[in-house]
């Protein structure tokens, strides 16, 4: 992303088409579309997977069978059918490459104009990426590099056959396969993802990363990513989402488990940028996403998020902080526009002693989006002196959005201190003026505004991110000023 | 049999015998098939989420006490506020008390609901008020359907009530277990001024089950101050629907003082229907044992150029539970809003909870709404400034606490409620606080 220029800007905001919105024509293996546990089998079979797996996922279905879709969020939309989902979809030059030469060109001039430029990103960011495409994996860099220092960094489907031991020993401990509705289902279904393990004591040389994308039209995408920072080590994850433009509402249900042990460190950084539906809020993805994280003895999970896409995003990154001294904390940025809606926030579950959370949200609604911010701070009656800080700052744009504040406490112990405060405010017409009275445009000032509104939350980002980030922004915002 | 079903069948009895007017009825039968259909609220309901009803509920209440009680005035006179000349209008287990009471109809009416509800002079205000701002939730539903005494004030344009209203129902406590529905309607005209303290108290420690709803409407440039003094016994359980609904210019404000009771809901509701209003909403909670409060607030700002504070403070002790769920709704005509919200909680034991739900819903862009919310404890270096000049370690704490909880008595505006209020807390915090305010 880093040959970005104002003058790319300038087109895209011309254009003001979703950048993204372009369709890749690559075979692809797909399933019949419905679920029963026939589908599930045959993805267990097709991916090759031991029978403890495949009776777990079984296990999961079956849970699944007995939930009912969750209401309660903030958001309206047309419920998914189910039964008309395709479960599993892969591009078809398999099996596996030893190099990139031999990945179809096509695809890989899809990353391209993605903007993951696989050797510039290996030359220049020092990022390892693990690529996800529809679901399976195709491209893994510095995997050797990783290998050295003794980290495992592979897709899922990998790890299932080759380190069974720790899959077996920390999928679904933290987001257990009935916690939710669509956890249940990704638990049955999960097509790929991305499986990490940092050994005791290690620091992991760079950021690691993986990019989603919704090619296939009408497939579910059902991603697994598992992070586990033994003892006293550390890694820093990206996540980044593009997807295409599609008509029909595609759905997105992923679950990402942290694990990080005594001492450990894990900062997720997550830019998500779906497909949000065209102007007329036709189309877009659902996004209903699990995160869950779990700190135990002076460990630290910090999630760092920027929404920008998707039609409906349902998706509350948590901490469970279960060891004494761990530190949970929570940074976010969700902007919506057009005809989008969020409801997204965090869970800070103070179990141990002398446990830390920290959350700052910032929200921006133009358009006639819906943005909700919905958080819970629990301090149960173990968790001596916790202490817990939120913030959630609102921006509106314009009097057809929303901007809502929902946050829970739950407070049992009288060594609690928590605080928080929220904010709702507008840009303000002098802090206009003063930019357009400085030869800047309105629709700069706007970005530039609302740049310095989030900039608590982009300073987390690592700095790649941040810029993209950045660009972001201003993108989703195009057009919302009247 | 439920005390769901013995309401409902109750009910016809009740109708039959009280011969309301054919308006009131079909309100009435209305609301019966409302609470028949939904039932009292349980803790699946996202509103009740932190409060269960079940422990009241379980009690087997007398609905319709038969004889008429009295009570002697020097037993009661504590609760009234007897250092300043006030109208009262007093309710012995449901039924008008003419002897403790001072009602008027001089200019302004402040007298009782089941004449307003019956005499032909006061069919218009009734057509044109009753039941026109309560929610059909189940609670005000079942209270509408048996609706029948209560408090009815009248003030109308540019009056002005020379001396404050109390109303006050004793629960004597000669059914093993009873179960009050109050219903109040209070109507201010345009530029009408009024001072109301409500009270709620129960003479023994008998199971007395009040579920009360106040209308309350608030002219142009009106102003109604209304200060809730709840100070039970623990047998006594209150839920206390009051809903308000302003006009231009008008301003309204409410406070809470939690202390006694076993259970205390109070679902305050605020509809601003004007321009350049201002609401009001303060609480002080301070209670202990196994006491539950529950503060539930809505103030829905429908028209532009209008103003809200909200103010709660709770200091909760032993195995009490505080919930405060306040409810901020900002339409999108309502721009230049300016809403406030805080709460603010001290947790004294270990066993003690704080649940606490500050909610926004903003559609408007141009306005200023935030809201704040704190759990923490006595701050350890304030004590130990006080205690290194002398003063013991009970009162020390006790002072913090009165004065965490203190500025919210800054808006009351009769000095007696303040004082008083002032004694509550000092007896509720065990100490003499040695000053007099």
């Amino acid at each position: 992303m880093s040959k970005y220029t104002e003058d790319d800007l300038q087109k895209e905001l011309e254009t003001k088409e979703y950048k993204y919105g372009f369709y890749t024509d690559i075979k692809s293996d797909t399933f019949p579309i419905g679920l029963n546990e026939e589908v599930v089998k045959a993805i267990s079979i097709k991916k090759e997977e031991p029978e403890w797996m495949t009776k777990w996922r079984l296990e999961s279905f079956r849970y699944w069978k007995e939930m009912i879709e969750p209401e309660w969020a903030n958001v309206h939309y047309q419920k998914p059918d189910f039964q008309a989902i395709s479960y599993y979809s892969a591009p078809n030059s398999k099996p596996k490459y030893d190099s990139l030469d031999e990945v179809d060109p096509e695809l890989l001039d899809t990353f391209k104009r993605l903007g993951i430029s696989i050797d510039e990103q290996k030359k220049l960011a020092g990022v390892a990426v693990d690529i996800v495409m529809d679901s399976v994996s195709v491209a893994t860099t510095f995997k050797k590099t990783l290998a050295e220092k003794g980290i495992i960094f592979c897709s899922i489907s990998e790890a299932i056959k080759e380190h069974p031991e720790l899959v077996k020993k920390y999928l679904g401990t933290v987001v257990p396969q009935k916690d939710n509705f669509y956890a249940a289902l990704n638990s049955a279904v999960f097509s790929d993802g991305s499986f990490c393990y940092i050994p005791k004591g290690v620091k992991c040389p760079m950021e690691l990363s993986t990019y989603f994308r919704i090619n296939q039209a009408g497939t579910g995408q059902f991603e697994r990513t598992l992070v586990i920072a033994d003892e006293g080590s550390y890694v820093s994850y990206l996540e980044g989402c593009t997807a295409p433009s599609r008509d029909e509402n595609q759905l997105h249900a992923a679950v990402v488990e942290l694990i990080a042990l005594d001492n450990a460190e894990i900062k997720y950084s997550t830019v998500q940028n779906w497909y949000p539906g065209n102007k007329e809020g036709k189309g877009g993805v659902y996004n209903f996403v699990t995160k869950r994280g779990l700190c135990e003895k002076n460990a630290k999970i910090s999630w760092t998020q920027v929404e920008t896409g998707s039609a409906v995003t349902w998706k509350y990154p948590s901490c469970v902080l279960k060891g004494d001294n761990s530190i949970g904390e929570f940074y976010s940025i969700a902007v919506t526009n057009n005809f989008q809606q969020a409801d997204t926030g965090t869970k800070m579950i103070h179990l141990g002693k002398n446990t830390r959370s920290t959350i700052i949200s910032k929200g921006i609604s133009a358009g006639q989006s819906q943005n909700s911010y919905r958080g819970l701070v629990q301090i149960s009656p173990r968790a001596e002196n916790a202490r817990n800080f939120s913030q959630c700052d609102s921006l509106l744009m314009g009097n057809k959005c929303g901007a809502h504040t929902f946050p829970y406490i739950e407070a049992k112990n009288k060594t609690a201190r928590i605080e928080h405060e929220a904010t709702t405010s507008k840009i303000g017409e002098d802090q206009i003026f003063y930019c357009n009275q400085r030869g800047i445009d309105t629709e700069k000032a706007i970005a530039l505004i609302v740049n310095g509104f989030s900039k608590e939350v982009l300073n987390k980002l690592p700095m790649e991110f941040a810029v993209e980030a950045q660009k972001l922004l201003e993108i989703s915002l195009e057009g919302s000023v009247g | 049999m439920s005390l769901k079903d013995k309401l409902v069948s109750s009910f016809f009895a009740f109708e039959d015998y009280i011969d309301a007017d054919s308006h009131i009825h079909e309100i009435r039968n209305k609301a019966i098939k409302t609470f028949e259909e939904t039932g009292f609220p349980t803790k699946k309901e996202e509103a009740w989420k932190y409060t269960s009803l079940n422990s009241v509920l379980k009690e087997d209440y007398c609905v319709f006490p038969k004889k008429e009680n009295s009570v002697e005035f020097k037993e009661v006179k504590k609760y009234f506020l007897h250092e300043i000349d006030t109208y009262k209008i007093v309710f012995i287990d449901g039924v008008y008390n003419s002897f403790l009471s001072e009602t008027t109809h001089d200019k302004v009416d402040v007298c009782l609901m089941s004449s307003a509800l019956s005499k032909p002079k006061y069919k218009a205000v009734i057509e044109n008020y009753f039941n026109k701002v309560a929610k059909s939730d189940s609670l005000s539903s079942l209270n509408t359907a048996f609706a029948k005494e209560g408090a009815y004030i009248f003030i109308p344009k540019h009056r002005e009530v020379e001396k404050p209203i109390e109303i006050i129902n004793f629960a004597t406590g000669n059914e093993a277990a009873l179960l009050l529905q109050p219903r109040n309607l209070i109507v201010a005209e345009e530029n009408a001024h009024v001072q109301i303290i409500e009270r709620h108290q129960s003479l023994t420690d008998n199971a007395v089950f009040t579920n009360v709803v106040s209308e309350i409407f608030a002219g142009k440039n009106s102003s109604i101050d209304f200060y809730k003094v709840q100070n039970d016994n623990h047998g006594a359980s209150l839920i206390d629907n009051t809903f308000i609904s302003q006009k231009d210019g008008s301003n309204v404000s409410v406070h809470t003082f939690s202390f006694g009771g076993k259970l205390i809901r109070n679902n305050l509701n605020f509809y601003q229907k004007g321009e350049h209003i201002n609401s009001t909403l303060k609480g002080i909670t301070i209670i202990e044992d196994k006491q539950h409060v529950d503060h539930n607030t809505l103030v829905n700002h429908i028209e532009p150029n209008c103003e809200s504070h909200q103010d709660y403070k709770g200091i909760f002790a032993e195995k009490s539970t505080g919930v405060f769920n306040g409810r901020i709704i900002v339409e999108k005509e309502a721009q230049k809003t300016d809403a406030f919200q805080q709460n603010n909680n001290i947790l004294i034991d270990d066993k003690a909870t704080i649940n606490s739900k500050p909610q926004l819903e903003i559609f408007a862009d141009d306005v200023k709404c935030s809201h704040g919310c704190t759990i923490g404890q006595l701050d350890e270096e304030a004590l130990f400034y006080l205690r290194s000049r002398g003063i013991a370690k009970k009162e020390a704490r006790a002072l913090l606490m009165y004065a965490f909880a203190s500025n919210v008595l800054d808006s009351v505006k009769i000095p007696e409620v303040k004082a008083r209020i002032t004694k509550l807390i000092a007896k509720k915090i065990g100490v003499n606080l040695g000053f007099n305010l």
